[in-house]
């Protein structure tokens, strides 16, 4: 229902351009920080469990690089990123929709004959969907480089080693995958959040447990999604 | 010219509104009056759709607004100006680009153009030099004007206010009723103002309407209110000792 209400014909193109831009902003260069630290501290943390869960001669110190590698493209980038965006967006994006419902500011828009639906939430999907993408190879990068600080800093494994393991048997369909997922998730963050802010009733509580149950949904959608398009495409 | 036809609605079971039947005047101040949880807010949103009535109509210059279209409803709202109770300013705006919204919408205006209405409704609501500022940042009162003036920033045909000086001082307030009066009249809008307050009554209260517990109980105008023998609506005009002092006077 409320999607086909979204994704009616826009009301005015270029005002969409310009929340679009504003969201890009505010959506995706806002989690820029916090998708940096978790992601160089996950890429060491991986590195350090490899390496001190392996201690048998017979496999090559490269798998811990390996290792990384394979854990930072395929599950933790995409997903765990998914997640961490879907409390941090989510939230702020189903309280600001929220907040405008009981503000009366969405009746405000309807009065204007704007299609209040579409106005507020089809910017949001569309910078997710586009900036996204660029978070998650960031963080891609950054996931491997906190493996390597472990390797230069501690004496768990050399650095020749952690590199040739994160080039052995590159695969780059695993990043094609990753991004495939990336792309589905920016829609589930964006779209189930703004759902339960547009439909809220009341005051600032319900506005608040709002917020609370569009980031509960989309976590949990994210998590099933995960495991089919898994599914769908690896096996 | 808007015509109320037999507009009722329930929330949960409860009738807000029972079986409401009035005519609002083009180019007059059409008063809704009534106490607190009487029901004005909700009639005035039934009427342009923001809430749909249980049963009736509301007919707008003879067009049937209740039966319309999406698309047509949209035709009919971009010549509707509607200030809502809370003010409902876009907050991630400033004033002036609250009030040039509506214009970027739906008008073709250049820049300039633009920003000269912008200036003109500012100033008409006493806000000078409150361009830059954002919602959050200007006073409830402030934020009233801002919503009048975003409300008459089309020119539009209809005029909703839901309590347009609630949160004012006496001063604005006589200068905002008079403001509503005067553009009422030089435009010829067809403009309903939801108010209890009972200074804008007798100074704006060209036709009245009267509504108590969801039903219309009376209805008139500024001259013919001080003399009503309603009970309820003496009850709400002279609650103030003022009023009673002017009654018996
Ligand atoms: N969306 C809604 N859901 C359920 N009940 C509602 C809703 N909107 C209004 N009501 C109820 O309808 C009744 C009339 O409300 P309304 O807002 O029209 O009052 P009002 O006359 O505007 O009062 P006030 O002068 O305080 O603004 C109230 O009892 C209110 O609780
Ligand atoms: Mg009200």
């Amino acid at each position: 229902m409320l999607m086909q209400r979204v994704f009616q014909k826009p009301t005015k193109a270029s005002l969409y351009r310009k929340q679009i831009v504003y969201e890009i902003d505010s959506l995706g260069l806002g989690s820029f920080g916090i998708i940096t630290i978790i992601s160089v501290f996950m890429g060491a943390v991986i590195t350090l469990q490899t390496a001190s869960n392996i201690d048998s001669a017979l496999i090559p110190a490269y798998t811990v690089g390996f290792t990384t590698r394979q854990s930072v493209i395929l599950e933790f980038s995409p997903t765990i990123i998914a997640l961490i965006l879907a409390g941090k967006v989510g939230s702020n994006i189903a309280s600001e929709i929220g907040t405008m419902r009981v503000s009366e500011q969405i009746d405000a828009l309807e009065i204007m004959g704007i299609n209040s639906a579409s106005y507020i939430i089809v910017p949001k999907i569309i910078a997710a969907v586009f900036i996204n993408p660029f978070l998650v190879i960031w963080s891609m990068f950054i996931g491997v480089f906190g493996g390597y600080l472990v390797a230069m800093l501690s004496s768990v494994i050399s650095t020749t080693d952690y590199v040739y393991g994160i080039q052995f048997e590159f695969d780059p369909f695993g990043v094609t995958y990753a991004l495939i997922k990336t792309v589905v998730f920016a829609f589930i963050i964006t779209s189930i959040p703004s759902y339960y802010g547009y439909y809220v009733k009341g005051g600032a509580l319900e506005v608040g447990s709002a917020s609370t149950k569009g980031v509960v949904s989309s976590s949990i959608v994210i998590l099933i999604t995960n495991y089919i398009i898994t599914q769908l495409i690896l096996i | 010219m808007i015509e109320v036809k037999n507009i009722s609605k329930s929330f949960d079971g409860k009738k807000v509104l029972d079986d409401i039947n009035v005519t609002f005047a083009q180019g007059k101040t059409n008063l809704i009056i009534g106490a607190s949880g009487s029901g004005k807010s909700v009639l005035t949103k039934c009427m342009v759709g923001l809430i749909e009535p249980d049963s009736g109509s509301v007919l707008f210059h003879d067009q049937n607004f209740t039966k319309m279209s999406v698309d047509e409803r949209k035709d009919v709202r971009k010549e509707i100006g509607m200030l809502f109770q809370g003010g409902a300013l876009f907050d991630s705006q400033t004033v002036e680009e609250n009030i040039m919204f509506p214009l970027k919408m739906h008008g073709k205006m250049s820049v300039k153009e633009m920003t000269e209405r912008v200036d003109f409704c500012l100033e008409r609501v006493n806000l000078e030099g409150a361009h830059k500022k954002y919602p959050a940042e200007i006073s409830g009162g402030m934020q009233k004007r801002v919503g009048i003036a975003r409300a008459i920033a089309l020119k539009p045909k209809y005029l909703f206010c839901d309590e347009p000086n609630s949160g004012l001082d006496p001063k604005t307030s006589i200068l905002i009723d008079n403001l509503i009066k005067e553009i009422t009249e030089e435009y010829q809008i067809t403009t309903i103002v939801v108010t209890h307050d009972m200074n804008s009554v007798l100074q704006i209260g060209e036709k009245i309407m009267f509504i108590h517990q969801g039903r219309k109980h009376w209805e008139g105008d500024k001259n013919s209110i001080v003399k009503t023998t309603n009970q309820e609506l003496s009850e709400l005009v002279f609650a103030s000792e003022l009023m009673q002092k002017l009654r018996d006077a």
